[in-house]
Order: structure tokens, then C-alpha cells, then sequence
């Protein structure tokens, strides 16, 4: 990455510069580290919010760039968390185990210790076996290969079978859905080996940090989770500037001309799926110990069309659109979700924002699609003065995830 | 001379309609052929064919030196042996620059690994210079290809396929939408590729196949017709009557 490339893409120096400023602000005002103004729980949504621009990110490269409409990469995300709250709930459980054994006058063989693990946390689905799944859970470096491998894995056998078919377009996105409903029904059992549907929990204890105080492990954690986006970002952005992301738009715009210019189409989509998989994995490895618990619920197939949302209205094709969208549309849904939107009272009937936030958030998303197809991003083209091509309504090639004619620019 | 192209049998139908219907042909390693015939007797089928967009139902599509067979290869495998093609509606990436274009189609190793690491040089952009001013498009490198106008987008394609430098070029209709001027501009670039490689050209326009200056291949119900000089073929009463009489 020389510095031609930052010169040739001014927006990756603004997106970090940005960045940087708001976690240095976030770092002064917070209770752990600084002035106090802003809450440990307030410092976890922000650090939280990072994660999920930083799989709007890998959205964006898979949909906004490649075409593929994947409505299945937050069942990476959960996969990326389930994977680290393992090592979290197997550390910590067997450090309070441990520490009550030794009160104990006889010391407890290594059998002993290890049912008493087992007992703790399988004890809520009625069990105290260790399933095989959790065999690399007392190590941490292992199960930090497996946030990488297991959703990388997962998206390259699944992408391989999908994309060697030819499957395309909506077939595609039913496709991905089908595979994160799958999923999630699966983990929602009790013998699935990950606690059914109570899911992992506790996860925002570090193991070994007892001493360390929330306030100070959220401003970690918020840390971590701003130097992923930022590594996350400058990677998207470098892959796509130069002739790998003319061949990724051109897949998007029109597949078949791709392949007759002898690029494996297959081979490419391949590539970007898994790649994005795995930075979706990341992201959910380090939202988790920041919410605190994950089940099944989470990679429910409504959250990767969430997901889909989230970039559609930050504006498609443009990184920072991506995050833009992330961070909007969940800050605003968390404060509207959280209760602290007043109710309307309408004199007839009072507006609960807590049922009706699914409504609005809907509604912008068909406004957007329809009035905006740039999103909220494309309020930067006003500024930068991109215009918008005159193509009486045609859109930019025939792919099914083609740019459209209102979202291109000249 | 042994040949570059050779099409053995085939036939393919569609629902039951015979498109191609035990077609053979062949080409040289550096030839230039032009087909003519109807509105669809199975110009843009053939070159369905040979670029692996469609399968046929049976016949032999052998290529090059070693022989191999075509029919069991990927497009985009068979267009990494070296066959090239302009369609006929000309396709380039819209959402892109000219220069884009260009440099996604120069001859080069296509694997994602190599693509991702790749950054244009000066050797590259020299050539995809010297092919701009070539078919005219150097002061609109920049310039998104969509913002093109017809004319142009043919040109940019066919830009597009010299920058691929292929073995075999299949061309179809390259003439259409463009003015006198372009059109012999256009045959003579085909007839320059053509020294060095296989050119394959279907068009309908007689004067810009006489301009060629080749062997013509007549396709009629998807089979060869006849084959030779264009005086010849045109000479011939069964060509006049399915094509030049009408
Ligand atoms: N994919 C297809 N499905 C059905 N019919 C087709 C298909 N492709 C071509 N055909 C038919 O095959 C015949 C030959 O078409 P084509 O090769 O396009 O003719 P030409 O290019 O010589 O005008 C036409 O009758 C056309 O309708
Ligand atoms: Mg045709």
C-alpha cells in the first residue's frame, strides 16, 4: 500500500481521519479512559456499531461490487462470535471452577475438573458432556483460527456449489437465506453443542481480567474494533482500485462478458465470497464479547437482510456509503428500540417507536430504493460534484445485481 | 498448412429447431474468412459455439497445434487459449473508463491472485495508448464507456479484442452503426490482424465483405452453403436464390 494509493483514493484518507478523530474523542470522553461523559454501556454501542460497519463493508464488496445479493453473511458474523464466545465461556467457567475446587480439602483430579466445566455450562440444555465441537475451546489461539476458518470454510464450500451451478441473482439470495435459516434452526437445538437457544453468555468477562474494570475492557474492545474497520476498510478499498475491482464491477454489470474476456467468473466470486465471509466473522468475533451474549436468534435470516438494508440506504458501491448506513440506521435503531424515543401521543392513539421503528426503518428502505438509489453516501456526491449519467433509464449492463441507472455516476 | 480452427459435424437444436445443422468449417492459423448468409442461419450460433456459450449436440471442435477439443472447456478457458469475440450489440463495461476497459482486456495472467496484485505499468499503458489512437478513443480514455456513442462503443470493443491479443478473432457485425469512414477504418485493422492470426468475420454488408478480400463462407438453415472467392460464391445460383436474390 504506497502512498500513491492513498493519493489515488482521497476518500480511504477522510474515512480514516475520521475515524481516528472519533475514537479519539469516544477514548477522552469515556468513563474508562478519560472525562466520564460517555457511559461503559454507551462505549460498548459505539464499539458494537464499528462491527457491524466493518460487515456493511464486506457487504458492500459482495453486493455493491460484485452483484452478488447475499442475503446470508450475518450468519458469518454469528459464526465469527460463537467461535471466540466459546474460548470466553470455556476460560472463564473453568477459572471460577477452579477456584472453587481449591477450597476444597481433597484436590480434584483432572476428570473431576472437567465434568464440573462441563456441568456449568452445559448443565441449561440437561447435559454435561463436552461435545466434540468444543475440543480446541480451553485455547484461545485455536478458536482465533477457527473465526477465521469455520466462516471462511463454510462460504467457500457453499459459495463453490452455488457458483459452479451457475446460480445467480434472486435464486442466489434464496439460496443464502435458505443456508442462514438452516443455521440458525440448527443452532436453535439443544444438541447442537452451543447451548440451543440460551447461546453463549457471559462473554463480556475477559478470562484473566477479572481485574480489569468493564469501563477500561470496553475501551479495549472499542479500540480493537476501530483498528479492525480501518484494516477492514483499507483492504476493501485496495482490492477494489486497481484491475481486480474492474474485473468485481464487471461481473456485477455483465458476468458473461467477463468470461469471454477469460476471467473465471466462478473463480472470482468464489474469492470475494469467502474473503467476506471471513471479515464478517472477524466483525462478529468482536461484537460478541461487547454485547455479552449470542444465540441463535442473532443469525436468524432477517438479520442478513438487515444487513442488505443497512448498505442499500448508506448507497451501494461506495465504502463509506456502507458504513455511513451501518452506523446510521443501527444508532437510530438502538435509540429508538432502546425506549429512549419519547412516544408520540396522537390523542387517538400513542406511537410506541418500539413497535413502530420496524415500520419506519421498512418505509425508508423502499423510499431510498425508490427516490435515492445512492442512499445517504450520495449526499457526498452534491459536494464532490459526481454527476449522474443520462442513460433514459437503462441500467449500466445486464446483470441481475447491475448498477442501476439513478446509482451510477458519470 | 495445419489449422488453427476446425469445426467437425455439429448441430445444435433449440426446442427442436435445428439452428445448426452439421456445420464443418475451418481456418487457418492466419486467415482471414468472412460468413455471410440470412438473418438467422446461425452466424451468431456458431460463434456461440466455438466460444463455449453453447453446447452442441454433436460434432468435434478441435483447436491449435495439440488438437484439444473445445467442447469440454469453460468460456473463459476458451477464451485463455486465445479466441477472442466481438459480439454483435456491442458489449462494453458501462460503469467503467475506456482505459478500464482496455486494461481489463490486455493480455495478461487472469488468475485472481496475479489480478489483485497487478498495478498498471508504463509498458501497459503504452500499449493501451497506442491501441486508443488506434481506433480513436486516446482523448477519451478517461471518459466512462457508457457516456460512448454507438460507433464508438464498436470501437472500443474491438479495441477491447486486439488488447487481448487472441489466435482467433470472432467478429460479428463489426460495421454496424458506422459511418463510410469507420468502416474502412475497421477492415483495415481486420485485414492488418489478420496477417498474424485467425480473423472470423460475419457482416452483411457486401461492399465491406469485398473490402476483406477473402475466402466466404455461406451459411444457409445452419450448414455451409458454399465456400470460396466472393465472386464465386456469388456467382453461385443456389446463394442466389436463399440470400442475394431476395
Ligand atoms: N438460445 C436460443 N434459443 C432458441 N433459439 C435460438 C437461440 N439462439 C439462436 N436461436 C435460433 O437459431 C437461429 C439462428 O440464430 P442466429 O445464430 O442468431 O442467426 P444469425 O446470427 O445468422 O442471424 C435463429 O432462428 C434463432 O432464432
Ligand atoms: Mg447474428
Amino acid at each position: 500500500m504506497s502512498d500513491s494509493f492513498l493519493k489515488r483514493n482521497p476518500s480511504v484518507l477522510i474515512f480514516l481521519a475520521v475515524l481516528a478523530l472519533f475514537v479519539l474523542a469516544v477514548t477522552l470522553l469515556a468513563e474508562g479512559a478519560g472525562a466520564g461523559v460517555i457511559s461503559t454501556s454507551f462505549v460498548k454501542t459505539l464499539g458494537k456499531t464499528l462491527c457491524l460497519a466493518l460487515v456493511a463493508v464486506a457487504m458492500d464488496l459482495v453486493w455493491g461490487y460484485t452483484g452478488i445479493l447475499s442475503l446470508g453473511h450475518f450468519a458469518f458474523f454469528g459464526l465469527g462470535g460463537y467461535m471466540i464466545g466459546m474460548w470466553l465461556m470455556y476460560a472463564r467457567t473453568q477459572a471460577i471452577v477452579m477456584s472453587s475446587l481449591a477450597e476444597a480439602s481433597i484436590p480434584a483430579t483432572e476428570s473431576e475438573i472437567t465434568d464440573a466445566i462441563g456441568n456449568q455450562i452445559f448443565g441449561v440444555v440437561g447435559s454435561s458432556e463436552f461435545p466434540l465441537i468444543w475440543i480446541f475451546a480451553d485455547s484461545l489461539v485455536l478458536q482465533l483460527v477457527l473465526v477465521v476458518a469455520v466462516p471462511g470454510i463454510l462460504a467457500l464450500v457453499f459459495g463453490w456449489l452455488a457458483f459452479r451451478s451457475r446460480v445467480t441473482g434472486v435464486y442466489l439470495s434464496i439460496l443464502t437465506q435458505a443456508m442462514t435459516l438452516g443455521l440458525a434452526l440448527y443452532l436453535f437445538q439443544n444438541d447442537s453443542g452451543l447451548r440451543g437457544n440460551n447461546g453463549l453468555s457471559g462473554l463480556q468477562n475477559l478470562p484473566g481480567m477479572d481485574h480489569v474494570p468493564q469501563a477500561t475492557l470496553s475501551i479495549w474492545f472499542f479500540w480493537a474494533s476501530a483498528a479492525a474497520l480501518a484494516l477492514g476498510y483499507l483492504f476493501a478499498a485496495w482490492i477494489v482500485s486497481g484491475k481486480f475491482g474492474s474485473v468485481l464491477r464487471g461481473i456485477r454489470d455483465n458476468e458473461a462478458r467477463v468470461r469471454f474476456l477469460g476471467y473465471s467468473v466462478e473463480g472470482y466470486k468464489l474469492f470475494i465470497f469467502t474473503v467476506t465471509a471471513i471479515i464478517a466473522g472477524i466483525a462478529g468475533a468482536l461484537y460478541y464479547p461487547q454485547a455479552g451474549i449470542i444465540n441463535p436468534a442473532e443469525i436468524a435470516p432477517v438479520a442478513s437482510i438487515y444487513l442488505a438494508v443497512w448498505v442499500a440506504i448508506g448507497g451501494r458501491g461506495r465504502l463509506y456509503g456502507a458504513v455511513i448506513g451501518a452506523v446510521f440506521v443501527s444508532l437510530v435503531s438502538s435509540w429508538f428500540t432502546g425506549g429512549q424515543a419519547p412516544d408520540v401521543n396522537l390523542g387517538f392513539y400513542t406511537l410506541k417507536w418500539v413497535d413502530w421503528w420496524l415500520i419506519v426503518l421498512g418505509l425508508s428502505f423502499v423510499l431510498v430504493t425508490l427516490f435515492a438509489p445512492r442512499g445517504i453516501g450520495g449526499l457526498v456526491d452534491l459536494w464532490s460534484e459526481r454527476r449522474r449519467p443520462d442513460r433514459h433509464g437503462a441500467d449500466l449492463g445486464p446483470g441481475a445485481g447491475a448498477l442501476r441507472e439513478k446509482e451510477a455516476s458519470k | 498448412m495445419s489449422m488453427l480452427l476446425e469445426v467437425s459435424g455439429v448441430s445444435v437444436s433449440f426446442d427442436g429447431f435445428k439452428a445448426i445443422n452439421n456445420l464443418s468449417f475451418a481456418i487457418g492459423p492466419a486467415e482471414m474468412r468472412a460468413i455471410i448468409g440470412p438473418n438467422g442461419a446461425g452466424k451468431t450460433t456458431f460463434m456461440d459455439i466455438v466460444t463455449g456459450k453453447t453446447r452442441p449436440d454433436e460434432g468435434r471442435v478441435i483447436w491449435g497445434e495439440r488438437n484439444v477439443s473445445l467442447l469440454g472447456m469453460s468460456e473463459a478457458r476458451i477464451a485463455r487459449e486465445g479466441v477472442g469475440r466481438k459480439f454483435q450489440k456491442p458489449t462494453v463495461f458501462e460503469d467503467q473508463t475506456v482505459l478500464e476497459n482496455l486494461l481489463m482486456a490486455l493480455r495478461a495472467n487472469r488468475s485472481p491472485f496475479a489480478v489483485m496484485f497487478y498495478r498498471s505499468n508504463r509498458a501497459d499503458l503504452d500499449r493501451v495508448e497506442e491501441l486508443a489512437s488506434e481506433i480513436g478513443l486516446l482523448e477519451s480514455l478517461a471518459r466512462k464507456s457508457g457516456e460512448l456513442s454507438h460507433g464508438q462503443k464498436q470501437w472500443l470493443e474491438i479495441g477491447m479484442l486486439l488488447a487481448q491479443e487472441p489466435r482467433l478473432l470472432l467478429v460479428d457485425e463489426p460495421a454496424a452503426g458506422m459511418t463510410p469512414a469507420e468502416r474502412e477504418h475497421t477492415t483495415a485493422i481486420l485485414v492488418e490482424a489478420a496477417k498474424t492470426r485467425a480473423v472470423v468475420v460475419v457482416e452483411h454488408d457486401m461492399e465491406f465483405v469485398r473490402r476483406l478480400d477473402c475466402r466466404v463462407t455461406v451459411l444457409h438453415e445452419g450448414a455451409v452453403l458454399a465456400e470460396g472467392s466472393l465472386d464465386h460464391v456469388t456467382a453461385n445460383s443456389q446463394v442466389i436464390d436463399v440470400y442475394l436474390g431476395r
